[in-house]
């Protein structure tokens, strides 16, 4: 019971996150209008989604320089609670996407590379399937994540920056930061953001703890 | 090192000359699918529509091809290899070899295309260009991913399952600056996609020198 203080804080942010997102003020724009209140969910849960990513990077090139079976099970738990984030993230996009550019999937840069990063991280599962030995699953799946990342930074982050974009910020469209005169928009973003990485890690923090038990078991 | 990686080089070379399976096999392939599409579209004139198949045909082949270059080989001649030079050297052979092989492909290729399909492209050095950088994006990045697959249990469709989605970013610039270069359009707006085609070959072969020692431990 002694780690309890950030599950506190992940559940008092939450709760923040979400009474503010429907109830809070929001800066009245034309075309988005209350749909602006999205930014606290999908927008945020892409970003958990990619520090969660981070943390499988990390640990897979930690298990590439000393294999211990915890960091791979880290880097596998972390990439999978990465994955539900993301299709979280994808489908609070297209309930955004539906009432503001009237489909529910439009040929956009950004929404490829989201199914692209998806499909990546579908093969990396398969791949993990594929292997028994579990050293050798643990080296060749942090090799592939490795190599994933690199790939899917290009995919999400420079691809987009070359073509249009309906996105904010992009293709010549305005970035939220210039609709935020006021910092109303980041009181709750921030805080969100924060909010979905704890949840994520401590969902995480659970699967681990139950494959620790099962291994017992199992002995 | 660089005198291992010569000598593999030119063992490839040679395995490939002696047995000449690879060059003709890929060679059907690509020649048969254009027939076939040939006899199904007698001729495209839509510019996307020419692009894209021809880069689809030309994916299909390359992983047909690059995924046997670890799978041949057998364990006895990996653990000799081992044994004998330096992770990099082999790696980097294989990547190009895979790419000499992929762009004379390439080039067959749309040699075959153009007689069947029609040739709508403007800027012919451009489009060679792209050629030029594609396969060997192509087969750097499918090398590293066969020598990933050929460590798993049912490796060749792994192959195909891994390799797609991480093909993406390499295909969508590729499709893009090759479009342009059959539009005729000005170096000035299609440099860029050179760069991020360079940069994106780059980060492979590094990434490969990088991590491919760990492949091969068993």
């Amino acid at each position: 019971m002694k780690n309890i203080w950030w599950k506190a804080v992940c559940i008092i942010l939450l709760m923040y996150t979400v009474t503010m997102g429907f109830l809070g003020d929001v800066p009245a724009m034309a075309i988005l209008n209350e749909s602006i209140r999205n930014l606290y969910f999908h927008v945020t849960m892409w970003f958990a989604m990619m520090i969660l990513l981070m943390v499988n990077l990390y640990n897979s090139i930690k298990y590439l320089g000393d294999p211990v079976l915890r960091t791979d099970e880290i880097a596998e738990e972390s990439s999978r609670m990465a994955m539900v984030l993301g299709i979280l993230g994808l489908l609070t996009g297209m309930v955004w996407a539906k009432y503001t550019w009237g489909a529910w999937w439009v040929n956009d840069v950004q929404l490829n590379g989201a199914a692209g990063t998806m499909l990546v991280y579908a093969a990396y599962f398969i791949l993990r399937n594929s292997i028994e030995d579990e050293q050798k699953r643990g080296r060749i799946a942090a090799v592939y994540s490795i190599f994933a990342f690199a790939m899917m930074i290009v995919f999400i982050i420079i691809l987009p920056r070359m073509g249009d974009s309906l996105h904010p910020g992009k293709g010549g469209n305005p970035g939220f930061s210039s609709y935020d005169l006021d910092h109303r928009l980041r009181l709750v973003f921030y805080p969100a953001v924060i909010g979905w990485t704890l949840l994520g890690v401590w969902i995480m923090n659970i699967r681990l703890r139950i494959r620790t038990i099962n291994k017992s078991l199992e002995s | 090192m660089f005198n291992e990686l010569w000598f593999l080089i030119q063992k490839e070379f040679r395995l490939e000359w002696r047995q000449k399976t690879m060059l003709t096999g890929m060679l059907i392939y690509v020649i048969s699918t254009v027939f076939i599409c040939y006899m199904t579209f007698k001729r495209i004139i839509d510019v996307p529509t020419w692009n894209a198949l021809f880069w689809i045909i030309m994916v299909f082949a390359a992983i047909n091809a690059v995924a046997r270059s670890f799978m041949q080989e057998s364990r006895g001649i990996q653990l000799y290899y081992y044994t004998m030079v330096h992770p990099a050297a082999v790696i980097l052979s294989k990547i190009i070899y895979n790419a000499a092989l992929l762009i004379s492909v390439a080039l067959i290729h749309l040699l075959f295309y153009s007689l069947f399909l029609g040739n709508e492209i403007q800027d012919m050095t451009m489009f060679l260009i792209g050629l030029l950088l594609g396969s060997t994006g192509l087969a750097a990045t499918l090398t590293l991913v066969s020598a990933i697959a050929s460590r798993a249990s049912n490796s060749p469709s792994l192959m195909a399952i891994l390799s797609f989605p991480i093909l993406i970013p390499l295909l969508m610039t590729i499709i893009r600056f090759s479009r342009n270069a059959i539009d005729g359009i000005d170096w000035v707006m299609n440099a860029s996609y050179v760069y991020v085609l360079l940069a994106l070959i780059g980060m492979v072969v590094t990434l490969s020198y990088l991590l491919f020692p760990y492949l091969w431990k068993d």
